[in-house]
């Protein structure tokens, strides 16, 4: 118990201060947000003290002193007003990003566990034939592929697969040229799964290096434990040893991680998304920096931030749930 | 107040008792005379050039270090230069053709290797020195300062680094030294952490508690007898903030938060894709910079890999092992 309330408190300072950050920022920044939004507005008319003001209150810039000024953010925060996405006007930022959240994490979401699913399976297969031809040739591929920034990934496929071969659209969510209606209909279930198989291929070969790399070195550890040789001595079929033998006892450490990438999921593809104009929160943090949408970009940062948050705490107590000697050390 | 679940460098971890970290330990600690001391110099050698994934990644690592220094003097044209020879295709005039603009890509790819490398290597250095700093007095110091000093650490490791850097990034002025400091300080936390856990042990080691015996100040004790003892986990945790580096780098460039007059392999990205190459066949315009990083950060990879299994003989043993079974197979 004293356990989970120190994790609680932990990461309640790491949610202050991403919101801290959020607040400091702009204010720390030579560049004068109030400015930029004007800059942006110019040639829409004149732009009066007046609405300077309104401008400014509505970003929450004013001459009050800086304390005040937080104190009025962290009331703002909590009544869940992030202020208006002045690259979507008049869309506040809370509704902005409730529209992409379901993209995102349908996409990145689907795409993980699925990675997560056919990398640990890979990695048994790869860790039962090590130092065969297997081992020699997946082991650095998979290596190289981490390598790869993945948004370059994504560039290529949609290069090779959209551009040159045309077999998939060339960005966005669905096919919103054609009447197709956004909704529980076959026709647009259809398009957004065609949109999303680039996007998502991209998630799984650039995130899948992690889930085999580690489930392989944890099966190298378990295949030299004793129950392993018992099994094997016994004369179980080679397929039930490595699965509900050794894998089985070696998977703990890769769903953990799974805890944790799910965390990610908000923010793991930001890149992705931008590549492939999916509707999701990437993009639009894309459309925010192109047009120094400050409330959006801050109000996507404290997105993810949260989700990481949430998740490193959900796994934190899966952890101390499955592993008691976490618990007690800490007592 | 320590974090079980974000195990980012497993096997340097491990590496925790002094006979594993041995070989890569510096000869200064060793007691011995010189002629010792320069064939133990000699054996740490070979025992780098003997491991081919480490030979292969100092080679890729070298390889882009020289195309920085001397390339820009093979390159036939300036890489701001805008040429009439727009959107051309890799030609003998132009290696790696042309933008919209007329720019020459392998003049810019050359410079962009020199750009991007100073980049991701100097907010690797920084970052290292950072968590060195930080690690090894949290950990040697414990009490009060270790509780502060972890607790910020831990706070940076649950925050999501990319989007940090990109916030960051996107208040600040737009130029190389932002694209620095914001990678500094998003990468240290890591380091740090795996730094202090190492020394939090090294403390209660024999030759410490020796040292503080004799009178040795703490300074000293820090700097010359824990920290040449975690020289393995601070090469490697170098190497593994150059990739992040390098692969961030690009990607904020990518988005345009750098400065994008000056061309690197992220700002070439950049104009590709706001010219709309890829919508328009310009392959040539992204495929060299992304293989150029993908390249350099497998290199890179192969080194850590080096390092880890200089530093740990049970890595190393395996393969050997492995060797000498097949060979009696």
């Amino acid at each position: 118990m004293r356990h989970l309330l120190r994790r609680i408190a932990f990461y309640l300072a790491a949610l202050w201060a991403s919101v801290t950050i959020n607040f400091i920022l702009p204010r720390l920044m030579p560049g004068d947000p109030v400015q930029a939004y004007v800059n942006r507005l110019r040639g829409q008319g004149t732009i009066t003290q007046a609405t300077l003001d309104a401008i400014r209150l509505q970003l929450g810039v004013s001459n009050d002193p800086l304390w005040i000024q937080y104190f009025h953010y962290l009331g703002n925060l909590l009544r869940g007003e992030l202020g208006i996405a002045t690259s979507h006007f008049p869309t506040p930022v809370v509704q902005v990003i409730a529209t992409d959240l379901p993209w995102t994490i349908g996409l990145v979401g689907v795409a993980s566990i699925i990675s997560f699913l056919l990398g640990t399976l890979l990695g048994v297969v790869v860790s039962w034939k090590r130092n065969s031809w297997v081992d020699t040739v997946v082991t650095p591929l998979l290596t190289f592929f981490s390598a790869i920034p993945y948004f370059w990934l994504a560039l290529g496929l949609l290069y090779i697969f959209s551009f040159n071969m045309g077999i998939f659209p060339l960005g966005g969510g669905y096919d919103a040229l054609s009447d197709i209606y956004p909704g529980w209909n076959l026709d647009f279930i259809l398009s957004v799964l065609l949109h999303a198989i680039l996007p998502a291929l991209t998630v799984v070969i650039s995130s899948i290096s992690g889930w085999v790399l580690g489930m392989r070195n944890a099966m190298v550890t378990t295949l030299s434990e004793d129950y392993v040789l018992l099994a094997r001595a016994k004369g179980l079929p080679e397929r039930r040893v490595m699965f509900t033998y050794a894998a089985r006892n070696a998977i703990l450490p890769n769903i953990t991680g799974l805890g944790m990438s799910l965390g990610f999921v908000v923010g793991g593809a930001l890149l992705t998304e931008m590549v492939f104009s999916y509707p999701g929160i990437g993009f639009d943090l894309l459309t925010a920096i192109r047009g120094f949408d400050y409330s959006l970009i801050q109000g996507i940062f404290l997105m993810i931030a949260i989700a990481m948050l949430t998740a490193n705490f959900l796994s934190d107590i899966v952890y101390a749930l499955l592993d008691p000697r976490v618990r007690h050390e800490r007592g | 107040m320590q974090q079980e679940t974000n195990n980012s460098t497993p096997n340097v971890q491990e590496a925790s008792s002094p006979a594993q970290v041995a070989p890569v330990v510096l000869p200064g600690n060793v007691a011995g005379t010189t002629g010792k001391v320069q064939s133990q110099w000699k054996a740490q050698l070979s025992q780098i050039t003997s491991n081919t994934r480490m030979m292969i990644g100092i080679g890729i690592l070298l390889f882009f270090i020289l195309v920085g220094l001397v390339g820009p003097l093979f390159a036939r044209y300036d890489p701001h230069t805008l040429t009439n020879d727009l959107f051309q295709a890799p030609s003998a005039t132009h290696w790696l053709g042309t933008t919209q603009k007329g720019e020459d890509i392998f003049a810019r790819l050359v410079y962009g290797t020199r750009v991007s490398l100073l980049i991701s290597f100097t907010a690797a250095a920084g970052s290292t020195l950072l968590s060195v700093l930080i690690g090894l007095l949290a950990g040697y110091s414990g009490g009060w300062v270790d509780d502060v000093l972890s607790f910020i650490t831990n706070i940076f490791l649950v925050l999501p680094g990319m989007p940090l850097a990109i916030v960051v990034a996107s208040f600040a002025v737009k130029g190389a030294w932002t694209i620095i400091l914001v990678l500094l300080f998003t990468s240290w936390p890591w380091g740090a952490r795996v730094l202090r856990a190492q020394t939090l042990s090294m403390r209660q080691r024999e030759f410490v508690t020796a040292a503080r015996t004799l009178g040795e100040k703490p300074w000293r004790i820090i700097l010359f007898e824990i920290l040449p003892n975690e020289i393995a986990i601070v090469a490697s945790s170098f190497v593994g903030t150059f990739i992040f580096a390098a692969l961030s780098e690009v990607a904020l460039e990518f988005l345009g938060l750098g400065d994008v007059s000056e061309p690197s392999w992220g700002v070439i990205l950049y104009w590709a894709q706001t010219d709309g190459a890829l919508m328009t066949g310009g392959w040539w315009q992204f495929v060299p910079p992304g293989l150029c990083v993908a390249l350099l950060c497998a290199g890179l990879t192969f080194i850590n890999f080096g390092i880890d299994e200089l530093a740990n003989p049970t890595l190393r043993n395996e393969r050997r092992l492995a060797r000498r079974k097949k060979k009696v197979a």
